[in-house]
């Protein structure tokens, strides 16, 4: 009977995960091409999901309708707060622009309680919440979906920055600004792109949490959550932000399996993703796949 | 056989910068009235000690100035008529001028193909045109084609080519290479310059050079600048420049006696009664 919890909790560490895995992907995608610790991550997912939830249940829009706007929405957003908030510090110590990121999650936080209310508004019902049954283990079809959506969104990352025009005047950007200038890249336009990609793709996980969870101010913890995936994983890869999201979601989980066997502290998976945190930093202060400086022998 | 009729007259130069001025920081003065012409499908060179503002020239042209806090504050740059002085580095380029800056500075963290593939990033005219210049390309260079790694772990003179090679991709009406012999062995220089004389007879591209390797890039070149502290202190065609006593004493080197030093900087003082 254990043995079935632990791996219906390892399942569900593995969904986590992935979600953790494509928010840690658009922070270090912040991070590479501008080298700025975006603080207010967490707050993309829950502006996501309180747009999507305003346009379903307010608006009474159809979800499948809502859901794209979101995205339109989530993009301006992006766009519209880099060029507003951001560009005006570029050329300032990167000190003040992760200052600035502190003060607009604080921001966004309040905001939108201010809007919405501090209390939990679940979504209507779009996917069946009972329970499917997946070689024995119990899944939410939510999350089965959200677990599509976020391979896939994995898949499509890996694309755009192996193959696209964009994707690669990107990492040229993340590279070396000036370099990417000498090619006729206008750091500007690449800037606004990583703040939009990012809106974006984390409002796609806010919406899928909100789903399972409801909306409230609590999703916006998983901006913090996302910090041990992406130090663990080195901060400037993306690989190493599905890898170290999904570490973070199994370990979550696994510690919450332990805990409640036997240590019965309660809540050490909050805690648990930290501690691996330190232990890394110790060992591999990069993290695993974060890139050190190539240097010809 | 007619000559098609030409827009520019044939005497007015692709490129001509005209008593410019940069200063950097608001504070620093670095060229003081540099001037000079480039004419269409010739190599010209610009020489002279570390130092001199030759770099700072040729960012001034390209517009990579204002991402070192320098501007043009005086002067004017025309590239095929238009002034292009302080405009930023993604317009130049879009105009043709393509900066293959000092130290090759390639993406080390790409491959050689996406590195070209970069290279062509201003370009709207289709995956199949890009793809038969990286052809192109690799008929110049063809090591470049059996390296698969990243372009970081590539030697000296293999990651030079790919600069080059990222250049030619942006399909450029004209390079300003900043020192391409740097660090690269006598043969590789020897190489490396025999593509780019090649380059500019092939492709009809006009290529300012900047070199520390005086004797190489008069080799190549059509006429020669030579610049010290900011200001260009004498031209002339290659000739000239190579028969010119001051430049053998100064950069090319090989005589077989020192005269003295009045002599030595006899051009300096000339220059400065001009």
């Amino acid at each position: 009977m254990s043995g079935n919890l632990l791996t219906q909790l390892l399942l569900n560490g593995l969904i986590v995960g992935t979600l953790y895995g494509v928010v840690a992907m658009c922070f270090v995608l912040i991070y590479k091409s501008t080298q700025v610790v975006n603080f207010a991550q967490g707050e993309f997912l829950l502006i996501g999901a309180w747009t999507c939830w305003w346009l379903v249940v307010e608006a009474g829009l159809p979800f499948w309708f809502s859901f794209p706007l979101t995205f339109v929405f989530m993009m301006v957003f992006g766009i519209a707060l880099q060029m507003v908030v951001l560009r005006p510090l570029i050329g300032e110590p990167i000190i003040s622009v992760i200052m600035v990121t502190i003060g607009m999650s604080l921001f966004f936080q309040s905001i939108t309680k201010w809007i919405f209310g501090a209390d939990v508004q679940p979504f209507p019902e779009i996917f069946p919440v009972k329970a499917v049954d997946v070689f024995g283990l119990q899944v939410q079809p939510a999350y089965l979906m959200s677990l599509v959506v976020s391979v896939l969104v994995m898949i499509g990352f890996a694309w755009f920055f192996k193959y696209s025009r964009m994707g690669l005047a990107m990492r040229a950007t993340a590279f070396n600004q000036q370099v990417a200038q000498s090619l006729g890249i206008s750091v500007k336009n690449v800037f606004a792109m990583a703040w939009a990609i990012s809106a974006m793709v984390s409002a796609l996980a806010g919406v899928v949490v909100g789903m399972v969870n409801g909306v409230s101010g609590a999703l916006s913890f998983f901006g913090i959550k996302v910090f041990p995936a992406v130090i663990v994983g080195g901060l400037d890869s993306i690989i190493g932000a599905i890898v170290g999201g999904l570490i973070i979601g199994l370990l979550e989980n696994f510690a919450e399996y332990v805990d409640g066997q036997w240590l019965h502290l309660g809540n050490l998976y909050t805690v648990a993703p930290f501690y691996v945190l330190i232990i890394i930093l110790m060992i591999k202060p990069y993290g695993l796949f974060g890139t050190h400086k190539i240097e010809r022998v | 056989m007619a000559e098609p009729a030409l827009k520019l007259a044939p005497e007015e130069p692709l490129l001509s910068v005209n008593n410019i001025e940069v200063v950097y920081d608001d504070v620093i003065l670095v060229l003081r009235g540099v001037s000079l012409e480039v004419p269409k499908g010739k190599v010209v060179t610009l020489l002279g000690p570390n130092g001199a503002g030759k770099s700072t020239t040729l960012k001034a042209i390209s517009g990579l100035l204002a991402t070192e806090d320098g501007e043009v504050t005086r002067g004017s740059i025309t590239f095929e008529g238009e002034e292009i002085a302080n405009k930023n580095p993604e317009d130049i380029v879009r105009r043709g001028i393509f900066q293959v800056m000092e130290g090759r500075r390639i993406v080390e963290d790409m491959t050689c193909l996406e590195n070209l593939r970069l290279g062509a990033f201003t370009r709207r005219d289709g995956g199949a045109a890009i793809r038969n210049d990286i052809d192109m390309v690799y008929n110049y260079f063809p090591r470049l084609k059996e390296r698969t790694g990243m372009a970081g772990y590539l030697s000296g003179g293999e990651q030079q080519m790919l600069a080059i090679g990222r250049a030619l991709m942006a399909r450029p009406k004209m390079i300003l290479l900043d020192e391409p012999s740097m660090g690269l062995s006598p043969l590789l220089v020897k190489e490396v310059f025999g593509i780019i004389e090649q380059l500019c007879h092939d492709l009809g591209i006009t290529i300012l050079l900047v070199e520390q390797n005086a004797r190489m890039a008069l080799k190549v070149a059509d006429f020669g600048y030579i610049m010290e502290s900011g200001k260009i202190m004498l031209d002339g065609a290659k000739e000239d420049l190579i028969n010119n006593e001051d430049v053998k004493e100064f950069y090319l080197g090989g005589d077989k006696e020192r005269k003295s030093f009045k002599n030595l900087k006899s051009y300096k003082r000339r220059k400065r009664w001009l």
